[in-house]
């Protein structure tokens, strides 16, 4: 029955599309349309093809549901590479113009690819990390199944089709031009499907948990999960400017549009990056250490105070600006107050190795995990520090915040999810081990020195730009123009986009020894998909 | 896959949870971390109570302090334009050709016209007055409107072919792809290419002569070396504002090209002008 009801929708949707297709005002949305109406073409007849055929009933209801995550591990690496590359290739485009091809105008140039960058890594790379471990981690700590059937595989290919309309949806032209928001309205919707389908699959795992308590890794994920919805749906309250376009305007106007671009921006970074990424940490540091976590009440405590300061520290983005004093000194506050909550969880996951030290030694991706604390523990601090108004003055606009971003991004953020990804595979190929450690230690290496690098030149360049900004003479006169602190850019743009190739070489190293993993380490014979609760 | 953590001598109580095979310590907090976290919140009250903060109704507090950002700046600003205002009174005050003369004076007004340069001309001269493509150098001596104090003060002051100002200089070069023919425009490219020894084609530069005197003579100079009263360039001095190759010529010649440059008598001082006007006087090629 409910095959019958999937194909009234798949040709409803394959029918819009075609109109859609053949009224489009512009390039970006007639390529969408195509796009959607050759999938749910596809999967029209794919339905069909299935529909009233016998199906083989298993019960499956006491294992893991780990197809999906396989799935997620394969399209996490895959992403990840892909806006590393980015990433690189625009840096080149920074320090050589010319890079900017004449034949790519309006197709390939920065402006363009930029935005193609940051959101592969934050949402292809970073949000196919969350959601495969989120799925992982609920299962083994509820000691439940995913809820929900097939509604899993559903989020998981809904987020694949929103990156490839976000990314081609970029390129030819199709963006809200709000940072990390530049999704247009029907791919933003879309996103809002998914999302929902997503926070049902998490919640109902949890409410049919085995374990008595829920462990401190899921408070993290939910709190992402359901924060990422409320800043997605307000930041994105647009009117299509019509149904067969993908222009649309948004109901905010003026500043407090940009206060809710920022609240957006600041806590996508917050919940997205922050929150969700502990939940990472707080599941794999502990097994990967074999230790239990060090503290209960920091982990409780920390939580709570970083969920409910994080939300209100937006406002430093537009220090100095037309938003009014009393709104920035605020932020400005609940930034430096923050200091502390995030530091929260590095504590608690560096002292989780106390009693374990000697494994960074031996073990190399413990050592992931431990530089990524690290730098999470640095970009937390650098943070508070950069909010505050007087620094602010000088680091505002300079490439000192893209430092900031990236030791967060590649140190933190990357790192971890590669400690995971090292962590996944055995488990879910059902591997005795990885299939190379000596590659990991170079992927470690490559990586956290390619961090180095572009963290380093980054300060150096953004600090000597806000210098060269703000430098007057004895009468008050600017001594720089800013064709001049540009070129004086140029030699630490070319070392950042060096430590840029050696970060993309060790993804590279990793993607092959995963995939070596899979198919040349020794299998494991047990089977670990059962659920059991653990006490 | 439950691995059991390894109990180690020494170790605290753990709370008594596990979760696929993880525990949870029941440490305290660190004291550091806590005392920390206090503090940055009584600062972070204190600091509220100095500076403007929190909303109300109408408005939100203004601060113990009397602190704001706007007023910071306005402090700044005031203080350089009461400093500077004598000397921007002189600079007004003296004619233009004597202000050289007065070395403070000179030294002010380059310091303050190289400001108002890299914030207002870089854009289309370059940063070091280089010129591009279509933006002239400013650094020879070769002027198009003319390079004493008084001709730059007048193209600074009203610009050229600008929309904006009725004394904005003006001039335009007929585009001559509809009045000449195809092989007269080859000949008179021949012969203003042959005016700066370049590699030309005898017979058809001199069948160009002809043509340049018919044609181009009346802005040009019977001898190509321009006006700078209607802002005709000079075509001897292999100095090229849009490019001297056979290609670039021939399209000048056929769509004729100018400038636009904006009036700034509405948006800088008068003292801002003059300012720049000795700046660009001074880099070199000054008359």
């Amino acid at each position: 029955m409910s095959n019958y009801i999937k194909l009234i929708v798949l040709g409803l949707v394959v029918v819009f599309a075609a109109i859609g297709t053949n009224y489009a005002r512009d390039l970006a949305y007639q390529v969408h349309a195509i796009l959607v109406m050759l999938i749910a073409g596809g999967l029209f007849i794919w339905t069909l093809r299935n529909t009233d055929e016998p199906v083989l009933l298993t019960d499956r209801s006491g294992e893991y549901m780990d197809d999906v995550i396989r799935y997620g591990v394969i399209a996490t690496a895959f992403w990840g590479v892909v806006g590393f590359l980015a990433g690189t290739f625009i840096a080149f485009q920074l320090a050589f113009p010319a890079l900017n091809f004449e034949w790519a105008q309006g197709y390939l140039n920065f402006g363009r690819l930029r935005p193609l960058h940051t959101s592969a890594v934050i949402f292809a790379f970073g949000g196919n990390a969350l959601i495969a471990t989120s799925f992982y981690v609920v299962q083994r700590t509820s000691a439940a199944r995913l809820w929900g059937g097939n509604l899993a595989w559903f989020v998981f290919w809904g987020y694949q089709l929103f990156i490839v309309l976000a990314a081609t949806g970029y390129i030819l032209g199709g963006t809200q031009s709000k940072e990390y928001a530049e999704p247009e309205w029907y791919v933003d919707l879309w996103l809002t499907i998914v999302w929902v389908a997503y926070l049902a699959v998490y919640l109902g795992t949890i409410i049919k948990r085995k374990e008595p308590h829920i462990y401190v890794a899921n408070w993290f994920y939910l709190a992402f999960i359901v924060t990422v919805a409320m800043l997605h749906l307000v930041n994105n309250m647009t009117i299509p400017v019509s149904i067969w376009g993908s222009k649309s305007v948004i109901v905010w106007s003026g500043v407090q549009d940009a206060m809710i671009q920022w609240w957006y921006g600041h806590n996508a970074v917050g919940f997205f990056l922050t929150a969700g990424f502990l939940g990472m940490m707080y599941y794999f540091i502990p097994k990967q250490a074999e230790r239990p976590v060090f503290s209960y009440k920091l982990s409780i405590i920390h939580f709570w105070a970083l969920i409910f300061l994080y939300i209100w520290a937006g406002p430093h983005h537009l220090h100095y600006t037309a938003l009014p004093d009393w709104a920035s000194t605020l932020g400005m506050v609940f930034s430096v107050v923050l200091w502390m909550p995030s530091w929260g969880g590095m504590i608690n996951g560096l002292m989780t190795l106390s009693g374990a030290w000697d494994k960074l030694r031996t073990d190399p991706i413990i050592r992931m995990m431990v530089i990524s604390v690290g730098f999470y523990g640095m970009s937390t601090f650098e943070g508070p520090m950069m909010s505050i108004r007087a620094v602010n003055s000088l680091s505002h606009y300079t490439d000192w915040t893209i430092g900031h971003v990236h030791s967060g991004a590649l140190g933190w953020n990357g790192m971890i999810t590669f400690g995971a990804l090292y962590f996944l595979v055995p488990v879910l190929w059902k591997r005795e081990r990885l299939y190379s450690l000596q590659m990991v230690s170079w992927h470690f290496w490559l990586a956290t020195i390619g961090i180095v690098l572009y963290a380093a030149s980054m300060w150096v360049t953004g600090i000597m730009e806000g210098l060269m900004w703000r430098e007057v003479d004895a009468n008050g006169f600017l001594v720089n123009s800013f064709a001049d602190t540009v070129a004086a850019k140029f030699p630490m743009y070319v070392v950042r986009a060096l430590g840029g190739v050696m970060f993309v070489a060790g993804s590279l190293i990793m993607c092959y020894n995963l995939w070596m993993t899979v198919r040349k380490a020794p299998a494991k014979e047990a089977s670990l998909t059962v659920a059991v609760p653990a006490e | 896959m439950s691995k059991t953590p390894e109990k180690q001598p020494g170790d605290p109580n753990t709370t008594g949870h596990s979760w696929d095979g993880i525990e949870e310590f029941d440490n305290p907090m660190p004291r550091w971390w806590l005392w920390t976290f206090y503090a940055t919140i009584f600062w972070g009250l204190i600091y509220t109570i100095m500076y403007p903060a929190w909303p109300l109704v109408q408005s939100a507090t203004a601060g113990v302090m009397g602190w704001s950002s706007r007023g910071e700046v306005q402090q700044e600003l005031v203080a350089f334009q009461e400093a500077n205002a004598p000397l921007n009174a002189q600079l007004v005050e003296t004619p233009l050709d004597d202000i050289a003369q007065n070395a403070e004076l000179q030294q002010y007004a380059v310091n303050a016209g190289s400001a108002v340069f890299r914030t207002w001309c870089a854009q289309c001269h370059g940063s070091g007055a280089q010129g591009a493509p279509g933006f002239p150098n400013l650094l020879d001596d070769a002027w198009l409107w003319g390079g004493t104090m008084e001709d730059i003060h007048y193209t600074v002051s009203y610009g050229i072919r600008n929309e904006e100002s009725d004394d904005a200089r003006y001039s335009q070069m007929p585009a001559f792809g509809e009045i000449l023919e195809e092989d007269e425009i080859t000949q008179v490219v021949q012969y203003v290419m042959s005016l700066t020894n370049a590699q030309t084609d005898d017979a058809a530069a001199q069948a160009g002569a002809v043509v340049f005197a018919d044609n181009c003579s009346v802005c040009h100079g019977d001898d190509g070396k321009g006006d700078i009263t209607q802002g005709a360039p000079n075509l001897t001095d292999a100095i090229w504002l849009f490019g001297g190759s056979q290609e670039e010529l021939t399209e000048t010649v056929v769509y004729s090209r100018f400038g636009v440059m904006p009036n700034w008598d509405t948006r800088l001082t008068e003292a801002q002008i003059r300012a720049v006007t000795a700046y660009v006087h001074q880099l070199g090629g000054g008359q």
